[in-house]
């Protein structure tokens, strides 16, 4: 096996995923809020709703394109860097990919298509309910791909054949129904819908701000409360559905809830939550910390009292457990213990952006309260700054429960080093890693610039939109939308 | 029918569906500076495949997951041996997806001439691309006792591989601007004819040395009837394009790519990846499978979502049916273009 090519892998998934999921929180949430500003204008009839769907669907286009083209990298990486990976799991983990295919990219990509160009070919009612179909899709991707990941946190439904040296698929249902897949898809929804909540307030806020919009102050503030009332409701959604993760993960994972804490030494009730540390890099000896005082117990189990396992224990059962035989896919040389700094502050950073978010938006709806025009000048700033906050909240979320999981790629049956492609030269890999890297580098820049520009732009003024039968009017009239 | 047979048999359905159909938005991509002689015309080519380029390209992905789910072994082979042109694959579709989102997004020249550079080199090379690996995949490549490729690039730039690469391009080509044809209006539409007749000829002859050479190869009695009937298509598409009824012209390259890559199936089963370093290492339909159960139960998926799936993909192109001519355009102004 080649390091080099390994540690290259890495890198290339670990890059590709988070600027993939960049592009994903918002596509899931904001898809939504087009739907239902769609919905209400056809409902109330008041125009303001069909400008904010135009103006967010625009805006949203602009970035689902990026989240897709991301997003076939990530089913043809699976099988280029890390073939022993695919060749070990593809019995159980290649279904939900295979289902997600045919039920959700589907439905998305041709529904799109029609609400794109479908202003002036379908009824108002029907291309309305497109945009709510393309919502159905990115939840049903969100599903398999979701229950695809927690069968690697927790692999069940399945048995080790080593005839064939594989896991194989004995229980579908309970790979749909993972205990970790329930508690992880709602909070990577709830987070979806505050990233698009965020958004929406934030793209508003800055718009209300600007005096060359004042004439649209009234929609940007309706824009502002409902942006800050979702991101609110959708954060109490993520919070109760990470303290669950919390419980599930103690308890099917004990290494990952121990390094989010940097909790080396089984804790026998009260262990303490440090909300931040200065200490050696490796989280051994702290020199000053803030702490709360029993808090990981009741993270971890649900009681403030609750026992909560340290690594080093935790790092002696692994070893005694899967160290023996070297040539096992469960084997590793150096220890089970995850990089610890990165556990711990990406848990961190998570759910500090998180709840900056969250006080942000709560800040902005007091300030806009009973219709009041805020006095400050900040609005703006602090508006934009909260979907950055959230959207970051996600690859930090992401970076620690991948990273928690290490060495192992599915948890307890294979680690990442054995995964990886044994036939891929370290000079294929590394093409491939300079490569997408430099490209997503570009059509970053490419897309921010876009976003900035459309955003500056404000909505634009109401049109109505022709109500027409399937295929639309007959007539020779330019097209309503065009490329 | 053995549960590998069927799956092996559905892979095929999707790689026909999605060569098929995003075969002639490929083609249009790629004919964008050929038969385009102003934006309004490229804007016209770029709008006929608007709405429904992002549909056909998931049958691409759906037909790895496919691969994935029911011939693990055959996939990890696949992806991590075909490297490099996958990864030219995928550096492709990035560009060309995003150019057809981002083109109409700005008016300056120089950026819409940027994006139609995307567009047009991000259609020729996974069309030429994808022809390359198929070739290779029917021919054999050279793989070991442990299933891994061990060539590389230059192993698969072989004549026949090359070949096979260019009977796609051509194809695609010729599929494309058949569509251009039976989906616009006006003078672009004889001119996607013409050149419709022009290339569907060299795509002809290409293609059909390819099948010769293939029938050669590994063919059975089966495949010599369909690469005929593939053929016999072609030449009747090319017929109705010089008729004039491009509706049937568009019919003949879609049959055309349609039997030949069933074909080229039918040449492979029940291998799914021949070895040239020894037989014995070949992968089948059966070593490559997954297990009986996963098959099973995606198959019951299968069952229940592929004719939803095709209804409101169908549904789709019946909704956009109408031809687009210049006049349809709006006019240029950003504004009204990004509405």
């Amino acid at each position: 096996m080649d390091l080099d090519a390994l540690d290259i892998a890495r890198w290339q998934f670990a890059i590709t995923t988070v600027y993939h999921f960049l592009f994903v929180p918002i596509t899931i949430g904001l898809s939504a809020m087009v739907a239902g500003y769609q919905t209400a204008w056809l409902r109330t009839g008041n125009e303001q709703w069909l400008r904010l769907t135009k103006f967010f669907g625009k805006l949203f286009l602009i970035n689902f394109a990026l989240g897709l083209v991301t997003g076939i990298v990530q089913e043809f990486q699976f099988g280029m860097n890390w073939s022993d990976y695919s060749r070990f799991v593809g019995d159980v983990f290649g279904a939900p990919l295979a289902v997600e295919g045919l039920l959700a990219f589907f439905l998305e990509s041709t529904f799109l298509g029609l609400w794109i160009f479908g202003w002036d070919k379908l009824p108002r009612g029907l291309h309305a309910g497109c945009m709510w179909l393309v919502h159905l899709g990115t939840l049903a991707s969100s599903w398999f791909i979701l229950a695809a990941n927690s069968w690697m946190q927790h692999p069940v439904g399945y048995r080790f054949n080593p005839e064939t040296d594989r896991a194989e698929l004995v229980d579908f249902w309970a790979v749909m129904f993972n205990e970790v897949q329930l508690v992880t898809f709602p909070h990577v929804i709830f987070a979806a819908y505050m990233t698009a909540g965020t958004f929406v307030l934030g793209v508003a806020a800055y718009l209300y701000m600007k005096k060359k919009h004042q004439a649209d102050r009234p929609m940007y503030h309706r824009a502002i409360r409902i942006g800050a009332v979702v991101t609110l409701l959708a954060g109490i959604g993520v919070a109760v559905t990470g303290d669950l993760q919390g419980k599930v993960m103690t308890e099917v994972q004990p290494m990952k809830m121990a390094a989010a804490e940097g909790l080396y030494e089984t804790s026998e009730g009260c262990a303490p939550f440090s909300v931040f540390t200065i200490g050696t890099p490796d989280g051994k000896e702290e020199k000053f910390a803030v702490t709360i005082p029993c808090l990981l117990s009741f993270l971890g189990t649900g009681s403030f009292d609750g026992t909560v396992e340290g690594i080093n224990p935790l790092r002696e059962q692994y070893v005694e457990e899967f160290g023996s035989d070297p040539t096992s896919k469960a084997f590793t040389e150096g220890d089970y213990t995850p990089i610890i700094p990165v556990t711990y502050w990406s848990f961190r950073f998570m759910m500090g952006l998180g709840f900056f978010a969250a006080a942000g938006a709560a800040l902005i709806l007091w300030l806009t309260r009973g219709g009041r025009t805020p006095g400050v000048r900040w609005l703006g700033t602090l508006g934009l700054s909260l979907p950055i906050a959230t959207t970051l909240a996600s690859s930090w979320g992401w970076i620690f429960t991948e990273m928690g999981r290490q060495p192992w790629v599915v948890f307890g049956l294979m680690t990442t080093e054995s995964g990886v492609s044994p036939g891929v030269s370290t000079f294929e890999a590394a093409t491939s890693l300079i490569v997408l890297t430099s490209l997503y580098a570009v059509l970053a820049v490419v897309e921010i610039k876009l976003l900035v520009t459309y955003i500056r732009k404000g909505a634009d003024p109401f049109v109505e939109p022709p109500d027409v039968p399937v295929g639309g009017a007959d007539d020779d009239r330019p097209l309503t939308f065009a490329y | 029918m053995e549960l590998t047979t069927v799956w092996f048999a559905l892979i095929a359905v999707l790689w026909v569906g999605y060569f098929c159909l995003e075969g002639f938005d490929f083609g249009v991509g790629m004919l964008l500076p050929v038969l385009a002689r102003n934006e309004t015309e490229r804007r016209v080519m770029i709008n006929t495949i608007g709405p429904v380029w992002d549909g056909n390209e998931v049958w691409v992905l759906v037909a790895g997951g496919a691969t994935f789910a029911a011939f693990p072994e055959w996939y990890a082979t696949l992806f991590s041996g075909f490297y490099l042109p996958l990864l030219l694959i995928l550096v492709a579709l990035i560009v060309r997806g995003l150019s057809f989102e981002y083109r109409h997004k700005r008016d300056e020249t120089e950026w819409k001439a940027r994006w139609d550079l995307a567009i047009i080199v991000g259609s020729v090379v996974p069309a030429l691309l994808w022809g390359v690996a198929f070739a290779n995949i029917v021919a054999g490549v050279p793989i070991d006792a442990d299933k891994e490729f061990t060539g590389n690039l230059f192993t698969l730039l072989n004549p026949y591989g090359l070949l096979g690469g260019l009977v796609t391009l051509t194809l695609f080509a010729a599929h494309g601007a058949m569509f251009v044809a039976l989906k616009t209006d006006g003078d672009i539409r004889h001119r996607a004819r013409d050149l419709a007749v022009r290339i569907g000829g060299v795509a002809a002859v290409l293609a059909v040395l390819f099948l010769v050479w293939t029938q050669l190869k590994t063919g059975t009695t089966l495949t010599a009837v369909v690469f005929a009937v593939a053929a016999l298509a072609l030449v009747g598409g090319l017929v109705a394009a010089r008729a004039g009824r491009e509706g049937w012209a568009f019919v003949g390259t879609f049959a055309t790519i349609g039997l030949a890559v069933i074909g080229l199936f039918l040449a492979l089963f029940p291998d799914v990846m021949p070895s040239t370093t020894d037989p014995a290492y070949s992968l089948t339909t059966t070593n490559a499978a997954a297990t009986a159960y996963t098959l099973k139960a995606m198959t019951w998926v299968a069952v229940v979502f592929t004719p939803i799936v095709l209804g409101y993909q169908a549904w789709t192109y019946w909704v956009f049916r109408k031809r687009i001519s210049v006049h349809h355009i709006p006019t240029a102004d950003l504004a009204d273009a990004s509405r």
